[in-house]
């Protein structure tokens, strides 16, 4: 960060709650003249040290990034060599591809999905892609995206956003300076841009520009994701989400019976022959993972035990599991570290869904909202039958472990002090309970019980398990030679290797474990610190970093760049990794090759404009270009179309009779976190000197909302939304400004979501309310992730006497 | 040697580590708050060392959020210092101005003639109380709890004569990139301060006084009064038998916040 031009910070706030990444955009401001610019429905702590800041609406992201990227196109402001040579926008796709009246080819509406045949690259005999270098073909798709965006004129997106044109024109002419080739942009984004319902695709709106400007790949650039916890990345990458197995390769699903036919679903097919395409690899990556969680068992005559593995139908998210535990599916729940009583969607929904289970079980730090939901205010626990269990954890400095940051910097800690009385690290605690599962099932001879017996657990011979052994079993070894791995280039198809995240491979080799290195040497300048920690993969510090250079491998800025090529002695300097093919065993492999596939994990070797079909790791469920849609609660019909919200969104039973209307519930409400508290506030709400500066739940309101509801600052309000109430003292601010949305003012408040029923400070004086934020927010989330829309809603407020 | 302490509100977030790790390291329970429709938290210096005030303004459609860390200056020429009637407050050889406990008789005084209303009185140990510049640790050669802690490399320690340079130069910079106003507090407010801002406004936009002055009960105490702190001691112990009451609940008032 410390090496951008200018940093575009949207959906974040990271002076708020990255404060430590702020640091280094503060570096780059006092250092590099860099511009920070923010844009925020708030005025935030973040935007106060922003040279320029716009406001919009909260979810119209895509609108505002549209209305920037249609700026930038009409004035050819883009770093043209960097489009035509490292994204698709030279290639032709279908002539079935068509877009109408904000649905995209391919839709089908009983479905709510999309059939994604028409979004094929257009193919010579071979098969490979056909390109247009002129970027003229009216079907190439930078053709199409121009005619896609050049909908979204600078008065249409200031009638949707609210923001006016000049604050547009400012945030496009400032960011927009970075399409030189010398200059560079960073985006920053968070929460604010993926808590919606169209959380994918605002993302990919950035991604969008930040290819037209040439920023990915290059120090100081990128589509910055702020992660929230100090190891999401970490459990992202270990495979936290449900569609995805460890190293980012999708799970099994229904009718993939056997091995063969779930690497062939997983593993795309380039038929151009200048593509790297590294995903046809995934055999080998899966194979090696079979063999880590499943030892001796997994042979290939037993399928390396791929039928043990779980091909949930449909969607396993949040919202899908407290769905199912309410209507009585789901039995019991392990909350290992989560407050879903407080942080999870439509909040009371999800406490009732609690109700229902037969047991549930929390772990956590502190006696968390979550495990006490069963004497919420408003309940009589004689009436809930679940048997609740609380096992201590021990916090980060209890235990010893690795922690990923979002820089993908796997970071080795040790443990500073036991942690108090019983409490355990999560390790134990599953060792635990896996040991003691197993115990139950060691007689078993039942087929379905032998994903239990199989499973390799193999982490010392104590009551602790070894964290070390853990970080080698993911890593991988060499089962023949039983040495841990160097990288995963080793890993093989032949059940010869076990590996537990092939991206991860390299990081605890026979040399030691990298990531408890702590050399601080940093010859680039550049802040790589390639010598510190280990990042993935294989310890490249920068992702894409083919992309720094041209075509010819000349940096686009020789003052930053950790490797280059000297064509006269035609060899690579590299301080970093080269995130392509740069050596084989012939010797150095010039730029001209591999400027031809600097996106190695895509197939077509190119960054995606347009998103073909030929993605089975990252396949989308909605369409090819980002499309304003309107939060699934707007208080505006759609001026783009017709198609009022996200047409690929899940709606679960019941929850479209939630779906309120302005005249009812006028307010566009949001929410979001304060530094002074951390998610579900379990951690921060039992600190006394945190609770003291931030001791009760408040919502932000305009002086002008304040004016008309008759109401000031300190008053206690009621919001209301068609899912529940929530107590909240006013903060009249000017931070907030009432915004004129398609000719009509339109207010929006904002709240913080920290607060609940349960711990030293609650949120309010009344002990028989609960003050969650997500009382009010809906269970409906992204089409892609199903992440909720916590971003954008609507509700009233109602002064209390 | 002379040390100093430069408070860059460029560079301030606001996030408060510095509250809270001050709190921490100088054993300050926490206290019970309540929202007032401000972040400002707690809303007076009672039973805290040092609070980031946050001031909004608006002009000509501009927004502007400015915050700082308020604080004892550490002023050279001390109100505190010279109405103290029993000599408990004096200046440390680093040019900090420090409260001895075990001297302190509680009368409030210093509180009643601070010029940045930071000290407050503690019921608990009937002393006053207020920011120590970490006496503790600077002594052993380490920082002021506050500027470790600060994420935002927004404060700094050190010599005075490099803590003058360095905010100089960062006004400078400043001035040069969009804060014409940028400015150094502290250089020769009240004989100088060991605590200085650098500031991207005029000092009143951050509640800072312009011209801060020694009141003049300290100006006529100091001149007159002092050198007959032996006969005053005895005259104000019979005193304060008749008001402690009164003084114990003299409060600090709020510095100027939003």
């Amino acid at each position: 960060m410390k090496n951008s031009d200018a940093v575009l910070i949207i959906g974040a706030n990271a002076a708020e709650n990255h404060p430590m990444s702020f640091k280094w955009i503060t570096h780059a401001m006092e250092h590099r003249g860099a511009k920070l610019i923010v844009v925020d429905p708030r005025f935030t702590r973040t935007a106060a040290k922003a040279h320029v800041y716009a406001r919009l609406r909260p979810g119209t992201d895509i609108a505002f990034i549209g209305g920037i990227i249609n700026y930038l196109l009409e004035r050819d402001l883009v770093h043209k060599e960097y489009l035509l040579a490292y994204t698709n926008a030279a290639h032709i796709i279908s002539d079935k591809y068509s877009f109408n009246d904000g649905l995209f080819s391919g839709y089908n509406a009983s479905k709510r999905a999309y059939d994604r045949s028409s979004l094929a690259y257009e193919a010579d005999a071979q098969g490979v892609p056909k390109r247009d270098h002129t970027l003229t073909h009216p079907r190439c798709v930078y053709q199409l995206l121009k005619a896609h965006f050049g909908r979204y004129d600078l008065d249409t997106v200031s009638r949707i956003t609210g923001c006016p044109a000049s604050d547009l024109v400012a945030v496009a002419e400032a960011f927009g300076a970075t399409a030189r080739p010398e200059l560079v942009g960073s985006i920053c984004y968070a929460m604010g841009t993926t808590q919606h319902t169209v959380g994918t695709q605002n993302v990919r709106a950035y991604a969008i520009l930040q290819l037209l400007l040439g920023n990915i790949g290059r120090p100081g650039g990128g589509l910055n994701a702020m992660r929230g916890e100090s190891n999401v990345q970490g459990s992202t990458d270990m495979a936290l989400l449900f569609h995805l197995i460890p190293g980012y390769m999708r799970g099994p699903a229904p009718g993939q019976e056997t091995l063969t036919d779930y690497l062939k679903a997983i593993t795309p097919v380039a038929k151009d022959p200048d593509s790297v395409n590294f995903w046809k690899n995934s055999p080998k990556f899966a194979i090696s993972l079979l063999k880590a969680w499943f030892g001796k068992a997994a042979t290939p005559e037993t399928d390396y035990c791929y039928s043990y593995l779980p091909k949930p139908p449909g969607n396993c998210s949040h919202i899908a599991l407290f769905e199912a535990m309410l209507a009585g599916k789901i039995k019991g729940l392990i909350a290992l570290g989560q407050n879903p009583a407080v942080g999870g969607p439509n909040a009371e929904k999800e406490r009732k869904a609690l109700d229902r289970l037969d047991w549930m079980v929390a772990v956590d730090l502190w006696e968390t909202d979550t495990s006490v939901f069963w004497k919420r205010p408003g309940v009589d626990p004689k009436d809930i039958r679940t048997e609740v269990f609380l096992l201590p954890a021990a916090s980060s400095i209890e235990k010893e472990g690795s922690v990923s940051n979002s820089g993908r910097w796997v970071q080795w800690r040790y443990k500073a002090v036991n942690p108090p009385g019983e409490a355990k690290s999560d390790l134990e605690i599953l060792n635990l309970l896996y040991k003691a599962v197993r115990k139950l099932y060691a007689s078993s001879t039942a087929v379905k019980d032998k994903p239990i017996l199989d499973l390799t657990w193999d982490y010392g011979p104590g009551h602790e398990p070894n964290p070390h052994l853990v970080m080698q079993e993911i890593n991988g070894r060499n089962l023949t030679t039983g040495k841990l791995l160097d990288s995963f280039a080793q890993l093989t198809d032949t059940g010869t290797t076990a590996c537990g995240n092939w991206i991860i491979s390299g990081v605890y080799t026979e040399a030691g474990n990298m990531a408890a290195r702590r050399e601080v040497a940093d010859p680039t300048g550049l802040g790589l610190f390639t010598r510190w920690s280990w990042c993935w993969p294989l310890n490249r510090r920068i992702l894409y970093n083919r992309c720094n250079l041209d075509a010819q491998g000349r940096p686009w800025d020789p003052s930053r760049t950790a490797i280059s090529w000297n064509p006269v002695t035609r060899a690579w300097t590299a301080l970093d990794v080269p995130d392509f093919v740069w050596r084989t065993p012939a010797g150095d492999v010039p730029p001209e090759k591999s400027g031809k596939s600097p996106y190695i994990m895509n197939p077509d070797g190119v960054a995606s404009l347009f998103v073909n079909e030929l993605r089975p790791n990252y396949g989308l469920s909605d369409g090819p270009f980002p499309e304003h849609y309107e939060p699934f609660e707007s208080p505006v019909r759609n001026l783009m179309s017709s198609t009022e919200f996200n047409p690929a969104t899940v709606i679960w039973p019941g929850e479209l009779a939630t779906k309120a209307t302005a005249a009812d519930y006028p307010l566009v409400a949001t929410t979001y976190r304060v530094t002074e508290h951390w998610q579900a506030g379990a951690m921060t709400r039992n600190l006394p000197w945190l609770a003291e500066l931030m001791p009760e739940m408040f919502v932000e309101v305009s002086h002008e909302l304040a004016k008309e509801r008759g109401i000031a600052n300190g008053d206690t309000v009621e919001l209301v939304s068609t899912r529940g109430t929530c107590l909240a003292k006013v903060c009249v601010t000017s931070r907030f400004k009432p915004f004129a949305i398609d000719g009509k003012t339109t207010h929006v408040i904002g709240m913080p979501w920290h607060y609940g029923f349960n711990g030293y400070v609650t949120g309010g004086p009344d002990k028989r309310q609960a003050y969650a934020a997500n009382q009010l927010t809906a269970h409906i989330g992204d089409a892609n992730t199903t992440i909720p829309e916590y971003k954008a809603f609507l509700c009233d407020l109602r002064k209390v006497k | 040697m002379a040390k100093a302490m430069v408070l860059d509100t460029s560079k301030c977030i606001a996030c408060r580590a510095c509250q809270v790790a001050c709190k921490q390291w100088n054993k300050l329970d926490a206290v019970s708050t309540t929202f007032d429709g401000t972040y400002d938290n707690p809303p007076t210096f009672r039973g805290a060392y040092c609070r980031v005030t946050f001031h909004e303004t608006e002009a000509q459609g501009k927004h502007t959020w400015l915050f700082t860390k308020r604080q004892c200056m550490h002023c050279h020429d001390a109100a505190c210092r010279t109405v103290c009637p029993t000599g408990a407050i004096y200046r440390t050889d680093f040019d900090a101005t420090h409260i001895d406990p075990r001297r302190c008789i509680g009368c409030n005084y210093c509180a009643a003639n601070c010029p940045f209303d930071i000290i407050w009185y503690d019921h608990k140990t009937n002393t006053a109380r207020k920011c120590t510049f970490c006496v503790d640790r600077v002594t052993s050669g380490q920082q002021p709890a506050c500027v470790k802690t600060c994420p935002a490399g927004a404060i700094a320690f050190g010599e005075r004569e490099d803590m003058v340079s360095q905010a100089k130069q960062r006004v400078n910079i400043l001035a040069r990139s969009g804060y014409p106003k940028a400015q150094v507090y502290g250089l020769r407010e009240l004989g100088g301060t060991s605590a200085l801002y650098v500031l991207i406004d005029e000092p009143e936009a951050f509640g800072l006084l312009t011209e801060p002055s020694l009141p003049l009960t300290a100006q006529v105490w100091g001149t007159i009064f002092k050198p007959l702190r032996v006969l005053a001691v005895a005259a104000l112990a019979l005193g304060l038998l008749g008001n402690y009451r009164h003084t114990r609940d003299l409060q600090p008032g709020r510095p100027g916040s939003e």
